[in-house]
């Protein structure tokens, strides 16, 4: 029974973040009339979208022939065969249209010369089913991510969504059916905790890169919806696959994005080779980003290392001209000059993989609905982006399709609502009694907490504990240890003990509670990771190596097969790959290699 | 608003920024250089943190100059900030 109250706000649809896959969901959402709010940690457009740096993809054509069939074999083939091939072919034959739209929308895209959108080489894209690189990806310099948040937002204004920054949501709000009837949020400002009772919520939370200790990924990214899902007994798909950046930079984790290798960064060395021409003879240092990252971490392991302890490669472009420099990448010169006091004009990057995206998330279908294990759509659960996990990315997400998945499935799960509201499958259901109490006993803990853990300290462990155990090459021994260590580290996040028991701006008791949700995220991960005994895309074990029958070691008599973690068992079950898209033939199983 | 409210959400516009590096560069700047600034610095600093990371960028790093002097203190000490 509750014996607690909390505000109640009643929305159409409530969004939690405001980065590129909340706007453009709520973009659909507001134009087409439903009261619709939008919650976030931050100003929308300082939201980490704007970190991607390099582009957009779609098969636009503008330079060369291209396809969307070819960008989905592509898609498949990054995805090591574990992307769902209905979403995969829905995402890149809707790419050319979300692309049109958001420059209608006022996205600054380059041009040729002929005023059409200029498009550049990627690693991972190619024409004609793998032949040769082809150019794919539509960019605004390197600020594509900035440019469209910014285009998304001005939409946004004008249809007039409604915005709560500065606002942090913390639980999902169900009711005995398991319909989602909105979340619970923490205003910053003034500690005020009020539901927003919706009849969808869409999650867009972004990823949970932080959980690595060496990650690309802005503080922001803490898993957010990832914890609050599985709070809500929503199961956690492919949290095994996380991609490691090849080009951070080394020391910091800042990214150098893939573009500089687009525009013709090379690899190199200690001994000053292209070692890419080795690994992947065809793309060279093009080829999918876990592939180059494992290259760049077999040369370090082998000697081939550059620096005084051999422990980073370098990225050359020092062959460039100094004015396609400063035309194309003048903000990867500003990084490597403040991050690693280098001018990449006269002297190399030194660079070595970093964590940088989130594959896995809450399982949806391709029309951005929240699935249950059976695939079946959780009535009134929606999601997108990195938080979700469709699945396009499968075990590998080729650059540039992460500004796309959001794009599209932003748009796909704001369509989506609006048809289930129309169709009366959703409404405004009635909140249950006690619908507070878990978020407020939560909170209670926490401020009530004594001779606790403390959380700066407690997050560092997890953050070194995921690196250690679960980096980008993987070990047996070491993910059994390391789910053991994970399980320790639950219990102190469990009794997190704050000093500042104040409600205005405490921004402790936020830090406590993301602690709560990256918890959630790296248990998934290390779990998942664990029970995988073969390679496939990012997931590479040393203990499932390369051979006749597995090829890279990817076994797929065992292991073609989505994982579904579950918070309440810390148990895994397991669900089919799609293999079946929505109207071309299936793309068969075959041995990835570029 | 009292001094704790004010540092408070000062540090969640520095670290719960867009890009990693400045939330590491302003993260840094805060704990390190903020407490010895002067009140019309410290003022200029809130400015420059409520700007976007593209638009604070070429501030830092100098590929634009700031016209206003006592913002351009602060960016002279926000430059010099090393983030290891």
């Amino acid at each position: 029974m509750s014996k607690l109250t909390i505000p109640v706000r009643k929305f159409d649809a409530v969004i939690v973040g405001a980065g590129g896959s909340g706007l453009r969901a709520a973009i659909q959402l507001s134009e087409a009339g439903l009261k619709t709010a939008v919650l976030s940690k931050v100003f929308p457009t300082r939201s980490h979208t704007v970190a991607a740096q390099g582009g957009v993809s779609a098969s636009l054509g503008n330079s060369e022939d291209d396809h969307w069939h070819w960008h989905m074999y592509d898609t498949v083939k990054g995805s090591d065969w574990l992307g769902d091939q209905d979403a995969i072919e829905y995402m890149c034959r809707k790419a050319p249209e979300v692309v049109v739209e958001l420059e209608h929308f006022g996205m600054p895209f380059d041009r040729t010369d002929e005023g059409k959108i200029y498009q550049r080489p990627f690693g991972g894209h190619m024409s004609n089913f793998g032949e040769k690189p082809v150019r794919r990806a539509c960019a605004a310099a390197d600020r594509t991510g900035h440019a469209m948040l910014h285009a998304l937002y001005q939409r946004n204004v004008r249809a007039n969504t409604q915005f709560f920054v500065e606002w942090m949501a913390l639980d999902l709000m169900r009711d005995d059916s398991g319909q989602v009837l909105g979340v619970i949020a923490l205003e910053m400002e003034t500690g005020e905790v009020v539901a927003f009772h919706s009849k969808a919520t869409v999650f867009a939370t972004g990823g949970a890169g932080r959980i690595f200790y060496s990650s690309t990924n802005a503080f922001i990214n803490t898993g957010d919806g990832l914890g609050m899902a599985a709070r809500a007994g929503v199961p956690l798909e492919d949290m095994e696959f996380w991609q490691f950046h090849p080009t951070g930079v080394a020391g910091a984790g800042v990214l150098i994005t893939e573009g500089v290798r687009g525009e013709g960064g090379i690899l190199r060395n200690s001994t000053n080779e292209r070692f890419m021409e080795r690994y992947a003879p065809n793309a060279k240092d093009l080829a999918s980003r876990d592939v180059v990252s494992r290259a760049m971490v077999t040369e370090i392991n082998e000697g081939r290392g550059c620096g005084p302890n051999k422990d980073f490669v370098l990225l050359d472009i020092t062959h460039l001209d100094p004015a396609t420099i400063m035309k194309r990448l003048p903000g990867i010169r500003e990084i490597s000059i403040q991050f690693a006091g280098i001018d990449p004009i006269k002297a190399p990057i030194p660079v070595v993989p970093t964590c940088h995206y989130q594959m896995g998330g809450v399982p949806t279908n391709y029309k951005g609905q929240v699935v249950s294990d059976d695939g079946t759509p959780i009535k009134g659960f929606y999601a997108a982006g990195e938080v979700a996990c469709a699945s396009v990315h499968g075990a590998n997400r080729l650059g540039t399709n992460s500004l796309l998945d959001l794009l599209v499935f932003g748009k796909a799960s704001g369509d989506s609502v609006i048809a289930d509201i129309k169709s009366g499958e959703i409404g405004l259901k009635e909140l249950p009694a006690n619908f507070a109490d878990f978020t407020l006993a939560r909170l209670n803990r926490l401020n009530t907490q004594t001779g606790g853990a403390n959380v700066n300290e407690t997050r560092l462990e997890l953050q070194r504990t995921m690196q250690k155990h679960c980096g980008v090459f993987r070990f047996k021994d070491m993910l059994v240890e390391g789910v053991a260590k994970i399980l320790d580290i639950e219990k102190a996040v469990a009794m997190t003990e704050i000093k500042d028991k104040s409600q205005v701006w405490n921004t402790a008791r936020v830090e406590a509670l993301e602690l709560d949700n990256l918890i959630e995220v790296a248990k998934a991960t290390m779990v998942s990771a664990e029970a995988r005994k073969e390679s496939r895309g990012a997931h590479v074990r040393d203990d499932a190596p390369d051979t006749a029958a597995n090829p890279n070691g990817r076994d797929d008599v065992n292991w073609h097969k989505h994982t579904l973690w579950h918070r309440a068992s810390n148990a895994l079950s397991y669900k089919p790959v799609i293999m079946t898209p929505l109207s071309v033939e299936t793309i068969a199983l075959k041995t990835r290699s570029y | 608003m009292e001094e704790r409210e004010k540092i408070n959400r000062l540090r969640w516009r520095c670290t719960r920024r867009a890009m990693l590096e400045m939330d590491l560069l302003l993260g840094e700047f805060l704990d390190r250089i903020y407490p010895a600034l002067t009140p019309e610095q410290a003022d200029a600093f809130v400015i420059l943190a409520d700007m976007e990371d593209l638009e604070l960028w070429p501030l830092v790093n100098g590929s634009r100059e700031c016209p206003d002097p006592v913002q351009a203190e602060v960016l002279a000490l926000l430059r010099n900030v090393r983030v290891k």
